[in-house]
């Protein structure tokens, strides 16, 4: 099967290219690109006359809801979501039920995932088992049963001396840890970020230092065991200037940002929305502009979806008790493009956070558009509107503190690894 | 921010749910109509035909008892049908949600819902769900607010006190878990209350307060110095000791309102309490049945407040 994308403007964030030309996908990769393709013999040609044609996006943290939450969500309904948002690749964490601590439900995973053909699947391993911070996953079996990195989802290990433990097992092997840097005590009640609205609000509060003082631990344990640390989900400007003296230094670290995180506040919470209840809460309008200037700058590495479909029985009731998480696969692009533009960014520079950037973190060859790249491609109209209301969304999860505005930014087809897994007109 | 839920597309009450937001011209109208109503409730037959033919639900997800009977015997005055929920031992052990249960009793030709939950925002979550006609009054949500407890208190202080513009007010305790305290002072900054003075230990302030236009305080005597008006806040039996405040006695020592403390406010301070009070761990007895103390008062105003609340939300 061999595809040709003709006239689109070929954007590749790995290399900063930004210009016209053709793109040619044989074999699941990109077979040639500009002079090479044009002309070539195809079985089927996709005109991009006016739109972008891009690396598939990569998004490290989607929870897919499978095994256990299916009344959420299914592994169909969010690889179609996933799909439709032009995401060609994700990660998943490991907060399922029962969580992804065997090798066997990795496998499993895996296999569901593969069966369905649409986006590829990466499973993060559970780093305790049960999620518990007690005791070591087999981390060796996780691995070769498919695990990537792993991680503790949302539910960080309070015993430092376990954690210490599994962050020197995990670096003798030389796995990636993927951890949220959260002090589970200073966190505990907390539904809000500690600051004027939440106490106008009546909200118990989670304050800045429930990130910065777990975030100083994980960075002196990273000091000691020289394990390579993803940070996941930062949410404060003290967070940020930790992560920037510690890259300074030279550590082996990276970190993400929930793409909700760049632009929403605790302003955002007006009266008690429960759409704005997530983990980590929303901060203040000067952390969040922290964030996105981080984003920006290189200090936060990629921007993921956090992608975490609730249903309406566990989000329509009052804030505190509101499950945290929005629906996030079929926004992830749209709010990728609207942060770039705040910031001033080229369209190579902002995809770079949502493909290239995450491809290096994640370690696969994908996130670029390059001879012999995996052939993840995404064709979408960037000035294309469109509405985002429960209907419009794929996914099972249809809360989202976005819900009735209208975003710019619609995928018109996606190719994951030379096929047509999703098109629209 | 989205437009205030508590005011219809005139600007008038549709709910109350917080003294945060309102007008200072409508906190006013309620004080005053709250006046004409102490009238009604000194007379012979207490009773009025606002409200006759209306069916108020009493929706307390947490139990409550004074709050729920001075909101009865409002409602009752006014005429109006009451039905009692004690939801917190029905419904919600079965399961059935919030949302579910305020249906269900809409479905029954409600034309008002008194709720109490122990969750912040709860009746704001109800009033979005309510159909046109039907009217929410908030009567404690978790730590955000008890809008008729503010409006009584500031009743209160007009009572004895005439001009807001010249008063500094002493909240004293447990801040950060208290909606009373929120909800009055939201009300004492818009009718303009020069100074508003938040006194506890930093364990009980909530982040930030200072926004809400309140002096902080640690020091009780330097707090109470010059006040005019003295609130002291309940503290919950579960928080008086573990790692907030290490005891109810200590508690006492440092921040309980004795006669000696008293005695640096202003001559002609008053002293109040929204209840239940802890003798003994919040205020001593002497000052609680002194002549200092309105406690009593506020509770004979509450009634005629939360008459004025109700027949207000309900269009008169």
């Amino acid at each position: 099967m061999r595809t040709l994308i003709r006239n689109g403007r070929l954007v590749d964030p790995a290399s900063g290219r930004d210009a016209p030309g053709d793109l040619l996908l044989a074999e699941g990769r990109i077979a040639a690109l500009d002079g090479e393709a044009k002309g070539a013999s195809a079985d089927r040609v996709i005109d991009a006359t006016g739109l972008v044609v891009a690396p598939g996006l990569i998004d490290l943290s989607a929870r897919l809801r499978e095994p256990g939450y299916e009344f959420k969500a299914t592994l169909e309904s969010e690889m179609d979501a996933a799909v439709a948002g032009g995401i060609t690749s994700l990660a998943c964490p490991p907060d399922t039920d029962p969580p992804l601590d065997e090798p066997g439900l990795v496998d499993m995973l895996r296999r569901r995932a593969k069966a369905l053909a649409r986006a590829r699947v990466y499973p993060i391993g559970a780093l305790t088992a049960k999620l518990e911070g007690e005791r070591l996953t087999e981390m060796a079996q996780l691995a070769a049963a498919g695990c990537v990195a792993f991680s503790q989802a949302n539910t960080p290990i309070t015993n430092t001396q376990v954690l210490w433990r599994a962050l020197q097992y995990a670096a003798t092997f030389g796995y990636a840890v993927w951890l949220r840097a959260e002090d589970r005590w200073l966190a505990q009640g907390g539904v809000a970020h500690d600051g004027e609205v939440a106490t106008r609000l009546g909200l118990a509060g989670i304050p800045v230092f429930a990130e910065t003082v777990a975030l100083a631990t994980l960075l002196e344990l990273v000091r000691s065991t020289g394990t390579r640390l993803h940070v996941c989900r930062l949410s404060s400007a003290a967070g940020v200037a930790l992560m920037r003296a510690a890259r300074r230094e030279g550590l082996p670290i990276s970190c993400d940002v929930g793409i909700h995180h760049v632009h929403l506040s605790d302003r955002d919470l007006g009266y008690f929305d429960a759409q704005c209840r997530l983990e980590p809460p929303l901060r203040s309008q000067r952390d969040r502009e922290a964030l996105a200037k981080a984003l920006a700058d290189g200090v936060i590495d990629c921007a993921v979806s956090d992608h975490t479909p609730v249903d309406d029985d566990h989000k329509q009731l009052p804030f505190g008790e509101a499950e945290p998480g929005a629906t996030g696969l079929e926004l992830l692009l749209p709010l990728a493009l609207k942060w770039g533009a705040e910031q001033k960014l080229g369209l190579a520079q902002t995809l770079a956070r949502v493909t290239s950037s995450p491809a290096r973190i994640l370690g696969v060859g994908a996130g670029r558009i390059a001879a012999q790249a995996p052939g993840d491609v995404i064709v979408f109209d960037p000035a294309a509107d469109f509405r985002i209301v429960p209907e419009a969304l794929r996914s099972q999860g249809k809360n989202s503190p976005f819900l009735g505005h209208e975003l710019a930014g619609r995928v018109r087809a996606t190719l994951v690894a030379g096929k047509v897994v999703f098109e629209q007109p | 921010m989205p437009p205030n839920p508590q005011l219809n597309a005139n600007g008038e009450l549709q709910h109350l749910l917080s003294i945060e937001g309102l007008p200072r011209e409508i906190l006013i109208r309620i004080l005053d109509t709250a006046e004409s109503f102490v009238g009604v409730t000194e007379r012979e037959v207490k009773k009025v035909p606002l409200l006759r033919g209306k069916s108020v639900f009493n929706l307390f997800f947490e139990s409550s008892t004074r709050t729920r009977t001075t909101f009865e015997i409002a409602a009752k005055r006014l005429s109006a049908d009451v039905i009692n929920l004690n939801i917190a031992a029905s419904s919600q052990s079965k399961g059935e949600s919030l949302l579910d249960t305020v249906a269900n009793l809409s479905a029954m030709q409600a034309d008002m819902f008194v709720v109490r939950h122990a969750s912040s925002g709860a009746p704001f979550l109800i009033a979005r769900h309510v159909k046109p006609h039907e009217h929410v009054i908030n009567a404690g949500d978790g730590r955000h607010a008890h809008p008729t407890q503010g409006l009584l208190d500031l009743y209160t202080i007009r009572h004895y006190k005439k001009d807001f513009r010249e008063l500094t007010v002493a909240v004293v305790g447990d801040v950060l878990h208290s909606r009373v305290a929120r909800s009055l002072i939201h009300g004492l900054t818009t009718l303009g209350v020069p100074e508003v003075r938040a006194i506890g230990p930093q364990t009980l302030m909530p982040a930030g307060v200072e926004a809400l236009g309140v002096r902080v305080y640690h020091d009780v005597r330097e707090g109470l110095r010059d006040a005019d008006v003295v609130v002291m806040l309940r503290l919950q039996n579960e928080r008086m000791s573990g790692a907030l405040l290490p005891s109810a006695q200590e508690f006492f020592m440092t921040y309980g309102l004795t006669a000696e403390r008293l005695a640096l406010a202003k001559p002609a301070a008053i002293v109040m309490h929204p209840g239940p009070m802890n003798r003994g761990v919040e205020i001593d007895s002497s000052v609680a049945d002194g002549p200092h103390s309105v406690i009593l008062p506020q509770v004979t105003f509450g009634i005629a407040v939360r008459m004025a609340v109700m027949s207000m939300v309900a269009g008169h």
